[in-house]
């Protein structure tokens, strides 16, 4: 049994059981690698030439997440991220990090792994045992440019690995790693957290989170693009399913009756074109989730309004007030709340930690400053313009990631 | 409460013309009487923004999600006259629906059953076998599906013996007495689709004991889930059950415990009948329209009977397909349909996490 800074690293559960897909095989080896700078130069070199292989790739044109995720990496996006982060000058990874990749969004892994690399780390890629073609694409465009000499010594710092269920594995994991990234929800991380970490080491939670959007009526009625905002909201939503931690599930409309009334008809009639323009494909037990979560809340609420629409694609619950309890009903796949008020400041009532992404139409971002930022909500970590609810950032669900995974050396 | 006219009408008798007038009128008049007696009830409604009053064909009665009886407590009556509360079966863990009985629904429920089992299997009481339990209704308050399954159907029989013992074996001294007192007289068998197959068909089988029922009416139902898990269709079902006890009427039923007593018979040919109690429409998932003859889509039930719980038009999670109205081979009138399995749940993508459910 090995020993590492006097603590016990359980052995390593027999090989079989870990799949490796692209990397380091010597996990042990790990905890002893040199930890790296913040976007380190091989490691921005080794993404900007992944990036080449995945916006080539003969597959992206089925999967543009894979493309987004290359787009992300290149060496000028890199560049351009790193612009906010001259003041990371004595900062150094703080180790591993072990990242638990979602089971159902394919290509979170490897932006996970894009983190703890370019914030110094060796990382261990536990990736969903599902399989996605988008996992196959990835990491065998890793496992090629790690083949190249010049990565040899960069090799070392990366493991992606597939394993069934298994508290054994998990332990092992856990306990070479300095950071433990655990996406996919609140059970996913009550689960982890069974396992034992070394005593400075800590989690990086991304727990079930509920996202809304807010609407200006009066300046949504002004915009010439209503379809490229349908567009953008459908990205926001339908991509996936309306299940995404960052999909807004309550559309906060703000202004009179009669303009909201007028802007809605716009709004979702052009949404109900972007949905036919796109295929995009109702599952029967998604009609039925739908309409019964409708039922569910003409029940539990007093007042509310359930407007006729011409199919189940968008399902529309109007509400008179703003129940506490919306973050618990997530019926995905187009279910919406709506709610309606001359002012924004009613979010406030219900605003609680759950609440991630807040997207807005007809506000400008100096508006929503001031109206959401030091006034005390308990949540929302994002304000982001419709269309980009999903899109990836180094700082996420309030944390930056990159100053949260690497360690500051102080020096007077 | 309501007019209840409807239970001498013919039950297979009429067809969609004469069969809709007072159908649409009944299933109106249930409609308004829940508005007015159930809260949430009338919250839905309202919220649909659909008056009661002005529902002039069966297509645009508003239908329930079945799963609702999962997550409420839905009645229409003073809770002080409910005399039974039925539950679906359900597997620990699992919410089950909860119907709340009244003296008035309860009775019409018995009526209807009776109605439209008379047409497959006479009016007069037979011996009766059924291939369950009788540990499964021994508290009479809260009745299982399967429960008020038994006894429903127990009203035909008149000497009734329970074919399995309290750990789910064939009883085989009961039977062969039975059927020893019974010889060369028709006899109904009843059971649960899943248990005659799993603990009548297969002890038979596997003890090699053959016991003649050739004079012998099975009536079965509650589904095909376990058995399509185990690749046995209702063709095979039907050929091995006869193979080991030679019954050679089979009939399978489609309902549901959220409507009792308004059930769906097969007849000869194969098919699921509406009676003159209940209707059938299938719609399309993609914005509840009605379906077309031919067309799979998801199954909505009506039924005259619940008057105790607003359950008279129900959204199911089953697929089937309408095979057609007042023309099947049987000669009975109505529509007829089948089954043609459970919607499965919606694969969802998203960052809401299935790590429990995928790695078990």
């Amino acid at each position: 049994m090995q020993k590492l800074e006097g603590v016990v690293i359980p052995m390593q559960p027999t090989s079989i059981s870990i799949q490796l897909l692209a990397g380091n095989e010597n996990y042990d080896e790990m905890p002893h690698l040199k930890p790296l700078v913040p976007f380190d130069d091989t490691v921005i070199s080794f993404f900007d030439e992944l990036s080449m292989i995945l916006m080539k790739h003969p597959q992206g044109r089925d999967f543009p997440d894979v493309i987004t995720f290359g787009f992300f990496i290149r060496k000028a996006n890199i560049k351009r991220q790193m612009k906010s982060y001259t003041c990371l000058r004595s900062n150094v990874g703080r180790g591993v990090s072990f990242h638990i990749a979602p089971s159902n969004v394919p290509i979170n892994f490897a932006f996970s792994l894009a983190v703890g690399l370019l914030s110094g780390n060796a990382c261990i890629v536990r990736v969903s045992s599902k399989s996605f073609p988008q996992t196959d694409i990835v990491s065998d465009a890793i496992s090629s440019v790690l083949e190249k000499s010049k990565f040899s010594d960069l090799k070392r710092y990366i493991s992606i690995v597939r394993y069934q269920r298994n508290n054994e594995i998990n332990n092992f994991f856990s306990s070479l790693c300095d950071i433990r990234v655990i996406w996919g929800g609140d059970n996913t991380i009550s689960e982890l957290r069974k396992s034992p970490l070394p005593p400075r080491s800590f989690d990086i939670t991304f727990a079930d989170r509920y996202s809304f959007c807010i609407i200006k009526a009066e300046e949504y009625l002004d915009m010439q693009n209503k379809k490229k905002i349908a567009i953008d909201f459908y990205n926001d939503t339908y991509l996936f399913d309306q299940n995404a931690c960052s999909s807004p599930r309550l559309i906060y409309w703000v202004g009179s009756a009669k303009l909201v009334s007028q802007a809605k008809e716009f709004f979702w009639s052009f949404l109900h074109e972007a949905l036919i323009d796109k295929k995009y494909k109702l599952q029967s037990m998604t009609a039925i989730n739908k309409y019964t979560a409708s039922c569910q809340s003409a029940l539990d609420y007093n007042n509310v309004e359930i407007p006729k629409v011409l199919d189940n694609l968008i399902s529309r619950i109007e509400l008179k007030n703003l129940p506490e309890d919306l973050p618990e009903r997530t019926c995905g796949g187009g279910s919406y709340f709506e709610y309606t008020d001359d002012e924004p400041d009613k979010l406030f009532d219900i605003v609680s930690r759950k609440f991630q992404t807040l997207t807005y139409i007809g506000y400008t971002r100096s508006e929503l400053n001031s109206l959401f930022i030091g006034k005390g909500a308990l949540g929302i970590d994002r304000i982001v313009p419709c269309g980009k609810a999903a899109e990836f950032s180094l700082i996420w669900d309030g944390y930056d990631l990159i100053s949260h995974m690497s360690r500051v050396v102080s020096i007077d | 409460m309501i007019d209840n006219s409807f239970l001498t009408k013919p039950v297979f008798g009429l067809d969609s013309t004469s069969k809709s007038e007072f159908f649409i009128e009944r299933l109106r008049l249930l409609s308004l009487h829940h508005y007015k007696s159930c809260n949430s009830y009338k919250k839905l409604l309202d919220a649909i923004n659909v008056n009661p009053e002005e529902i002039s064909d069966s297509s645009s009665i508003p239908f329930l999600p079945v799963s609702l009886f999962k997550q409420y407590d839905l009645m229409s009556i003073d809770s002080d006259d409910v005399i039974k509360t039925m539950t679906s079966s359900g597997t620990t863990g699992q919410q089950v629906s909860k119907i709340y009985l009244d003296r008035n629904t309860a009775l019409l429920q018995t009526k209807a059953l009776t109605k439209i089992l008379e047409s497959f299997i006479g009016s007069s009481r037979l011996p009766m076998i059924i291939i369950d339990s009788s540990s499964v209704i021994k508290d009479r308050s809260m009745f299982s599906a399967r429960g008020a399954g038994i006894l429903g159907f127990s009203i035909f029989g008149r000497d009734k013996v329970y074919a399995l013992d309290e750990n789910m074996e064939l009883d085989i001294e009961a039977l062969e007495f039975f059927l020893k007192k019974h010889i060369g007289k028709k006899i109904l068998l009843f059971g649960f689709t899943f248990m005659i197959w799993q603990h009548f068909y297969k002890l038979l089988k596997e003890n090699d004991y053959y016991i003649d029922l050739s004079k012998g009416v099975l009536i079965h139902g509650g589904g095909w889930k376990k058995l399509e898990n185990q690749s046995v269709s209702q063709g095979k079902f039907k050929e091995e059950i006869k193979a080991v006890c030679g019954v050679e009427e089979i009939f399978d039923y489609y309902g549901m415990v959220e409507q009792t007593g308004s059930i769906y018979m097969e007849c000869e040919f194969g098919h699921l009948h509406a009676s003159i109690f209940s209707d059938v429409i299938i719609r399309r998932s993609i914005d509840f329209s009605v379906a077309e003859i031919g067309e799979e889509g998801i199954i909505q039930v009506l039924s005259m009977i619940p008057e105790s719980y607003p359950g008279h038009s129900l959204l199911t999670e089953d697929k089937g397909i309408l095979l057609g109205e007042d023309n099947c081979p049987c000669q009975r009138k109505g529509k007829f349909f089948k089954v043609t399995g459970r919607i499965k749940n919606a694969e969802i993508r998203g960052c809401s996490d299935t790590y429990a459910t995928n790695f078990n």
